[in-house]
C-alpha cells in the first residue's frame, strides 16, 4: 500500500512535466488545427542550447534555463514559418509531413554539434528530500511540481485574463468567425506557437535538469510523452491535457515498480491504443474537438 | 553488376514495399504512422516459418503476408472508426505496443545445434535461407523487384475495374460516399487488410535478405518516413511513393559525401517540396493533365 502511494507521487511529479508538453500539443492543435510533430524537437533544441551555454560560460541553471526557452522558441518560430505559415490550411496533411521533416533536420543538426551520446545538463540545487508520514517527496520533484504549478497559473492568466488568450480561444473556436472579427490569424498563430513553446521548454528544462543529461532522443521522448498524454487526456482540451499528463505519469510509474521496465511500455500503448477505441474522446470527454475533420 | 548498387537497389525496392502500404492508406483518406508494425509481423513471422518450422521460401512468403493482412484488418476493424489524428495515434499505438511486445518475445529451438529465433531485444539472427540456398544478391534482388511489380500491377488493375476509384471517393468525402452507396467502413478495413499484406510481404522479404531482424528497426521514424515518401513523390499514383524512396535512399543515402547533412538537405527538400505542392510531386492534378494529354 505505501509502494503504490509512493509511486503515485512519483508519477504526479513525472507526469506534471509531462502534462506540460500535452498542453504545448493541445495550444498548437487547438489554434492550428493541425499537428505539429516538431514539437519535441524543437525543446530539444532549446536544451541544447541550454547545456551549451552552460559549458562555455558556466551560465548555471538561470542561465540555461533562459537559453533553453530562446531556444526553443527560435525553433518552434522555424517551424512555424516553413511548415504551417508557408502551407496552406487545408492542408493539414502536408503540414504533419513538413514538420516530420524539420524534425528530422532538427535532429540532426543537434547531432552534428553534440556528437556525444549524452550532454550534460545543469542539476536542480540541493533541495532535501520531504518526508510525508512515511512518504519520500524528492527534493527535484517537488521543485518540478512547483514550477509546473506556476505555469500553470501563468497560463491560465494568460489564457483567460488576457486579450491575447481571448483571440486564442477564438481562433480555436472557429477560425472563421475570429477572421470575421477581424483578429489577425496570422500573428494569433504564431504567439501561439511561442507561448506552446515557452510551456514545452519549462517541462524540457525541468525533466534534463532532474536527469542532470540530456541525448539526442529528448526529441522523439517529448514528442512522444506530450502526444500520448494528450490524446488520453482527449485532444483539444487543455484540462484534457493535464488529466492526461497525471495519468501516464502514475501509469508508468505504477508499471515500472510493479511489472518492470519492459512491460511499462507495453502498458502505456495498450493503454494508450484502447482509450483511443474505446474513448475517443478521452478522459476529458471532448465531444467535438475538429479532430474529426478532413487531417 | 556491382555489389553496393545491388544493396541500393535492393533497399530501394524493400522500402518500396512499405511506401506503397502508406501510400494506400493516404488514398484511402487516413494516415497510418504504424505500417511498420506490420513489415515486423512479416519479417518476424516469415523468418520463424522459413529457419525454425523448415517451410519452403515462397510458403514464408505467404505467411508473411497473410499475417501482415490479417493483423491489418483486425487493427483496422476498431480503428476505422476514428479519423484524423485519432486513427493517426491509433497506429502509432498500435505499432510501438508490437515493438514494446517483440522486446519480450522469445522463441527459440535448436536448429543444427545452434539456438535460433527471435530473442527478444537481442533480435533474430541466422534467417538463412537465401543464403543455403545459394542464391546470389542479383538473383535475390530480381526476386524482390519481380514481386514489387507484382504488387504494382495488382494496384492497376484494381485502377482498371475502378477500386481505386473509389476508395478514393472514401477518402475523399466519406459521407458523400456513404449515401452514394459505399460501404465505407467495409473499404477502410480492406485497404487497411491490403496494406497490411504488402508491407508484410516487404518484411518478409527483407528479414531474408537482412538474415537479422530486431525489435529496434520497427520504430516510429520507419513508420514516419513510409508516410513522407508517399507525401513528397505525389498521392496521384502509385509512382508517387516508389518517387520519395528513390529520392531518400537512392539519392541521399547513396551518395558518401551527403552522409552526415543527408537528413538535413532530405528534411529541406520535403518541406520544400510540400510547400510548393502540398499533395506531393505526382499529385492527383498532374496526373489528370498528363492523362489528357496523353488521349489527344
Amino acid at each position: 500500500m505505501l509502494d503504490l502511494a509512493q509511486n503515485t507521487l512519483d508519477g504526479i511529479a513525472t507526469g506534471s512535466a509531462y502534462a506540460l508538453l500535452a498542453i504545448g500539443f493541445t495550444l498548437i492543435f487547438g489554434v492550428m488545427r493541425r499537428l505539429n510533430i516538431a514539437f519535441g524537437p524543437s525543446i530539444m533544441v532549446g536544451v541544447f542550447l541550454g547545456a551549451w551555454v552552460h559549458s562555455q560560460w558556466s551560465a548555471g541553471l538561470i542561465g540555461a534555463a533562459v537559453a533553453v526557452l530562446v531556444g526553443a522558441v527560435i525553433a518552434s518560430a522555424y517551424v512555424e514559418r516553413l511548415s504551417f505559415a508557408a502551407i496552406r490550411g487545408d492542408a493539414a496533411l502536408a503540414s504533419m509531413a513538413s514538420s516530420f521533416a524539420i524534425w528530422m533536420q532538427l535532429e540532426q543538426a543537434v547531432a552534428l554539434v553534440f556528437p556525444g551520446r549524452t550532454t550534460a545538463f545543469p542539476t536542480l540545487g540541493q533541495v532535501p528530500d520531504l518526508d510525508l508520514a512515511g512518504l519520500v517527496l524528492r527534493g527535484d520533484d517537488l521543485i518540478i511540481l512547483c514550477v509546473a504549478g506556476i505555469v500553470l497559473v501563468l497560463l491560465q492568466r494568460v489564457l483567460f485574463h488576457s486579450h491575447l488568450g481571448l483571440e486564442m480561444r477564438a481562433v480555436a473556436d472557429s477560425p472563421e468567425a475570429a477572421a470575421v472579427a477581424r483578429v489577425n490569424i496570422a500573428r494569433v498563430a504564431v504567439l501561439t506557437f511561442g507561448l506552446a513553446a515557452l510551456v514545452g521548454a519549462v517541462a524540457g528544462f525541468l525533466i534534463a535538469a532532474s536527469d542532470g543529461q540530456i541525448s539526442p532522443k529528448f526529441g522523439l521522448w517529448a514528442t512522444m510523452k506530450g502526444l500520448i498524454a494528450m490524446m488520453i487526456g482527449g485532444l483539444g482540451s487543455l484540462r484534457g491535457a493535464l488529466l492526461g499528463g497525471l495519468v501516464l505519469g502514475i501509469v508508468e510509474a505504477q508499471a515500472q515498480w510493479y511489472l518492470g521496465a519492459a512491460a511499462r511500455e507495453i502498458v502505456v500503448y495498450g493503454l494508450l491504443f484502447l482509450c483511443l477505441v474505446l474513448l475517443p474522446g478521452g478522459l476529458a470527454g471532448v465531444r467535438d474537438s475538429g479532430a474529426a475533420r478532413k487531417l | 553488376m556491382d555489389p553496393f548498387l545491388i544493396s541500393v537497389l535492393s533497399n530501394i525496392c524493400l522500402f518500396s514495399f512499405l511506401a506503397l502500404s502508406a501510400w494506400l492508406l493516404l488514398i484511402g483518406g487516413e494516415i497510418s504512422f504504424g505500417q511498420q508494425a506490420y513489415f515486423a509481423f512479416g519479417a518476424y513471422g516469415a523468418g520463424i516459418a522459413s529457419a525454425m518450422w523448415g517451410w519452403p521460401f515462397a510458403l514464408a512468403l505467404a505467411w508473411g503476408t497473410c499475417l501482415g493482412a490479417g493483423i491489418g484488418a483486425i487493427v483496422a476493424w476498431p480503428a476505422a472508426r476514428l479519423s484524423g489524428v485519432h486513427y493517426a495515434i491509433a497506429t502509432l499505438a498500435f505499432a510501438e505496443l508490437t515493438r514494446a511486445c517483440l522486446n519480450v518475445f522469445r522463441y527459440q529451438r535448436d536448429i543444427d545445434g545452434y539456438l535460433t529465433g527471435p530473442d527478444g531485444t537481442n533480435g533474430f539472427r541466422d534467417i538463412r535461407w537465401v543464403y543455403e540456398t545459394g542464391i546470389e544478391a542479383g538473383t535475390y534482388l530480381a526476386i524482390i523487384a519481380g514481386l514489387l511489380l507484382g504488387v504494382l500491377a495488382l494496384i492497376w488493375l484494381a485502377a482498371r475495374l475502378n477500386l481505386m476509384a473509389q476508395l478514393r471517393m472514401v477518402g475523399e468525402d466519406p459521407i458523400l460516399a456513404g449515401m452514394q452507396g459505399v460501404h465505407v467502413l467495409r473499404w477502410k478495413i480492406g485497404a487497411a487488410a491490403a496494406a497490411g499484406g504488402i508491407a508484410g510481404l516487404g518484411g518478409a522479404l527483407y528479414a531474408h535478405l537482412a538474415t537479422y531482424v530486431e525489435p529496434a528497426q520497427f520504430s516510429v521514424m520507419t513508420g514516419v518516413h513510409a508516410v513522407a515518401y508517399g507525401l513528397i513523390g505525389g498521392l496521384g499514383t502509385a509512382i508517387g511513393p516508389l518517387l520519395g524512396v528513390v529520392i531518400d535512399i537512392g539519392l541521399l543515402e547513396s551518395l558518401r559525401a551527403l552522409a552526415s547533412y543527408r537528413m538535413i538537405v532530405f528534411g529541406g527538400l520535403v518541406a520544400l517540396i510540400l510547400i510548393l505542392r502540398p499533395r506531393g510531386f505526382l499529385d492527383e492534378t498532374l496526373i489528370a493533365k498528363v492523362r489528357a494529354w496523353a488521349r489527344r
